[in-house]
């Protein structure tokens, strides 16, 4: 029986001081094979110094159709930015 | 979901993208958004991938070591876009297998002009210089087309196309200021790719089925006939640099349109490649086949080796 090669996702550092921002994604037998391929994928010109790979079917995503209940809660809470709070003119520093 | 609740996502779709928002894989989507992305960058990809094969032809017999490793680097960058479209494409609910299905059948297609053959070195300055030439200007306006993962697959397949172009141009260069033969084979090659550079650029915006949603959804920018006329305008000063001739005898600047005159197209022979009956068909089609199903026992070893592994990782924790 045939089975194919599983999804992976691939992050990439690009220096270090910088996180692991997502660069796509590439099929690979183990994990070992995915790091290679991503490798030659998608650090062809020194794009990276840090490669993590996962497989796609561990990722858990929020749904786009829920984006109301999960994001709309802290549009109305201007009291988290520093802007919300009236200071008088002369402090300084803060 | 009644037709009115379809018809007001369907709206407010549009909406977005007019606004320049970007849609991601999950979001809801139009059927019909959904189809038209997964042929278009399927195609795209199945491109790059056949693209391969006609200078994988000339690596073993590339002039010098210079050259050959620019040529490979150059034919791995391809197999690299081929990959990013590919997973691009896949995050419409498509698979990796079914697309590979669909080209090896013969279902989907890709670029008519990777059905050409490559005669001579030159053919290798003549692919960087105008094929990749021309893909850059269909490819740069895909940087900003409204489907996330397309666009940001673009962004990187734009920054390393330059120097495809380049290092097509400099062999057009070195053999045109080489002795008369060299410069003859350049000359050649470009007899023999110009036509069919300009037709990759898509049939003209009269018989185009697609434009006018492709348009809307930002999968293109400008219409075909505008991307060919681009590209005629930015190549005859670099074949004028090159001296070579360009093989059309219609071939004038009109100082009215700011733009080059130019001859008519054979689109006969536009069709007759797209439906399959171009000179390398058949040849590249086998080919990719070939290499797909003699790398079967690779792909299965890899597998079963990568379970026994797993297996095996279990066996431990237990
Ligand atoms: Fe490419
Ligand atoms: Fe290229």
């Amino acid at each position: 029986m045939k089975k194919n090669w599983p999804l992976w996702e691939v992050f990439v550092r690009s220096k270090n001081g910088l996180e692991h921002r997502h660069f796509g994604s590439l099929h690979a037998a183990d994990e070992a094979m995915a790091l290679e391929n991503a490798r030659d994928v998608y650090t062809r010109r020194n794009e990276g110094v840090s490669i993590w790979v996962v497989e796609s079917r561990h990722i858990t995503a929020s749904n786009p159709e829920n984006n109301g209940e999960l994001f709309e809660p802290a549009q109305d809470k201007v009291y988290r930015h520093p802007t919300f709070y009236d200071l008088p003119d002369d402090v300084k520093h803060m | 979901m009644s037709e009115e609740q379809i018809k007001s996502l369907e709206a407010d779709f549009d909406a977005r993208i007019a606004r320049d928002e970007k849609i991601e894989p999950k979001d809801w989507m139009p059927e019909k958004y959904r189809k038209t992305h997964i042929r278009q960058i399927s195609q795209h990809a199945h491109s790059e991938i056949v693209g391969m094969l006609p200078e994988g032809n000339w690596i073993t017999r590339a002039p010098s070591l210079r050259r050959k490793v620019a040529l490979l680097a150059k034919v791995q960058d391809e197999a690299g876009h081929g990959l990013y479209l590919y997973s691009a494409c896949e995050t419409l609910g498509v698979s990796r297998d079914e697309l590979y299905e669909q080209l090896h059948s013969g279902k989907a297609k890709y670029s008519s002009i990777f059905n050409y053959p490559t005669l001579t070195w030159a053919d290798m300055g003549a692919i960087g210089w105008l094929v990749d030439g021309a893909a850059i200007i269909n490819q740069v306006p895909l940087c900003s087309t409204s489907f996330g993962p397309y666009a940001r697959a673009m962004v990187r397949v734009c920054k390393e196309e330059s120097f495809h172009q380049r290092q097509g141009f400099e062999i057009m260069y070195k053999l045109c200021n080489g002795t008369p033969e060299q410069k003859e084979m350049a000359q050649d090659a470009l007899n023999r790719w110009w036509w069919p550079s300009l037709m990759m650029l898509g049939p003209t915006d009269a018989e185009s089925v697609h434009t006018e949603q492709s348009m809307k959804w930002k999968l293109k920018r400008k219409t075909n006939d505008e991307l060919r006329q681009q590209f005629i305008d930015q190549t005859v000063p670099q074949a004028d640099i090159l001296g070579l001739k360009i093989p059309d005898t219609d071939l004038k600047w009109n100082e009215e349109t700011g733009h080059y005159n130019f001859g008519e197209i054979q689109w006969d022979e536009f069709w007759q490649v797209v439906k399959g009956h171009g000179p390398c068909n058949k040849e590249r089609l086998n080919a990719r086949k070939g290499a797909w199903e003699k790398g079967a026992w690779v792909r299965d070893a890899a597998m079963a080796y990568a379970e026994k592994q797993s297996n095996k990782k279990i066996e431990k924790v237990v």
